[in-house]
């Protein structure tokens, strides 16, 4: 059974390589928006190290709601889709993995090259690790949250922007949680209580998620 | 359960009770609104501004009761395929929508003198604001998706996950103690208002409670008769193809 939760987490990211650009896309548009708030709000260097863990996070929210929208697509159009829901194999098991796969390719990217946005932004020296902390803690109930999105919407004609109007509330506990826990480093604050709950957001979405998103598949194939 | 699950049983039922709900709510406003605007004193710190809160109070309150309607009866929809359900959750949504503004819009007057601002990121605004969002999103999937019976149970998907969100807001109080005031209603040693502001306050909440029933019951009644429009076009299209 987990053979096949990996077979499918490789499969789409062979899949997601070969179609090529979709990464690429991801991670040039995350750089792209960052780059966009100096030119907003000035180019002092004390305002950009302010607001630099916020801009880098929502920036990367966005990014990583950029693909989400293609995670059920091909499936759905080629048939895969109805193949999954018809096997034996649970179908939990099998958007799980396609969860982990869409983080593998869109959302670890993102935090290999937050660093050099911290740089764009003049993040304070202490502030590299906690970024990347956080954004390994919190990026994965991006997935999660958006999966189920994705789920919801890949049925219909007009899901993109209803996807988005529906997961970017349930984002806002993430945003919450790994800035202030990024920035209680930087300010030497007590930091604990925030990853802990950064972290147990990450994994009460990872428990909920799969069986929504199989419910949210079945009722959209019916 | 499924006895009420008829949508013919449920209009003659619900022909029998909107007349008295109606009734019960002009009654329960005009008394409401004459503690509240004329019985209740005025506050010794806030003077008269404080009367906003017999209209923001209750509208918070409908916006949160709306939200959890629509969370029950969505899992009683999805659960056990309950048409009725479905419908009950579908028109609760804009009444939640609607009272969720009304709480925001008063909540922002009643800041301008109390805070100097109209708006402030403070905790409960900030999970209004978001519950808000929240219902938007739920309204749109009903519009999005045109097979009613699949829109069902996606919505219900979007209730049951958002209802998450709306334990938030609950909690949102503690976890961030910021300007807003902490509730006055509910606390360990009673309440510490005024006992006509009380009453008034409570005539106030039992008023928008009776309002939201009867509009809810005339905006399923209202669904339904759509559908069976719906159904009868369908049937004289078909009869002449």
């Amino acid at each position: 059974m987990l053979k096949l939760g990996f077979l499918i987490i490789v499969r789409d990211l062979r899949l997601s390589m070969r179609h090529g650009s979709s990464t690429t896309m991801v991670v040039s548009f995350f750089i792209i928006v960052v780059t966009m708030f100096p030119f907003a709000v000035g180019p002092e260097q004390e305002i950009l190290r302010k607001i630099s863990l916020g801009v880098i996070w929502v920036a990367a929210l966005l990014s990583s709601m950029l693909s989400l929208d293609s995670m059920f697509q091909s499936d759905y159009e080629d048939g895969s889709l109805d193949q999954f829901v018809l096997s034996p194999a649970p179908l939990e098991l099998v958007v799980l993995a396609k969860f982990i796969a869409h983080w593998l390719s869109s959302s670890l990217p993102l935090i290999l090259v937050a660093p050099l946005l911290g740089i764009l932004m003049n993040l304070p020296e202490r502030g590299y690790v906690p970024l990347i902390v956080t954004m390994v803690l919190g990026t994965p109930a991006l997935s999660f949250i958006g999966g189920i999105g994705a789920s919801l919407t890949v049925t219909l004609r007009r899901g993109g922007v209803l996807l988005s109007l529906l997961i970017l509330p349930l984002y806002i506990p993430v945003l919450i949680f790994a800035v202030l826990a990024a920035n209680a480093v930087i300010d030497g604050d007590p930091v604990m209580d925030h990853v802990l709950l950064l972290s147990g957001f990450t994994l009460f979405s990872a428990a909920i998620a799969p069986w929504a998103a199989a419910a949210a598949i079945r009722a959209g194939l019916e | 359960m499924h006895k009420f699950a008829n949508p013919a049983r449920f209009m003659r039922l619900s022909n029998i009770l909107l007349p008295w709900t109606t009734g019960l709510t002009i009654v329960l406003f005009g008394f409401g609104l004459y503690y509240s605007l004329i019985l209740a004193p005025q506050d010794y710190q806030m003077g008269n501004t404080y009367r906003i809160m017999f209209i923001h109070v209750p509208a918070s309150y409908m916006a949160l009761f709306g939200y959890g309607v629509i969370a029950v009866a969505s899992a009683v929809g999805f659960i056990w395929n309950h048409p009725l359900a479905n419908q009950a959750a579908r028109a609760t949504a804009p009444l939640g929508a609607t009272f969720t503004a009304l709480a925001l819009i008063t909540g922002s007057l009643w800041g301008k003198p109390m805070w100097g601002t109209y708006w402030i990121w403070d905790a409960r605004l900030t999970s209004m604001l978001i519950l808000f969002f929240i219902y938007l999103g739920y309204i749109a999937v009903w519009q999005t998706i045109e097979d009613q019976a699949k829109a069902a149970k996606i919505a219900a998907i979007v209730a049951m996950i958002g209802i998450i969100n709306v334990v938030i807001i609950k909690f949102s109080v503690d976890w961030w103690n910021t300007l807003h005031q902490p509730a006055t209603l509910i606390r360990a040693g009673g309440p510490t208002i005024h006992g006509d502001m009380l009453a008034a306050l409570l005539l106030m909440i039992a008023a928008f409670n009776m309002f939201f029933v009867t509009l809810l019951m005339w905006r399923i009644q209202s669904l339904i008769l759509k559908r069976r429009i719906r159904t009868l076009r369908l049937q004289l299209g078909g009869g002449r193809g």
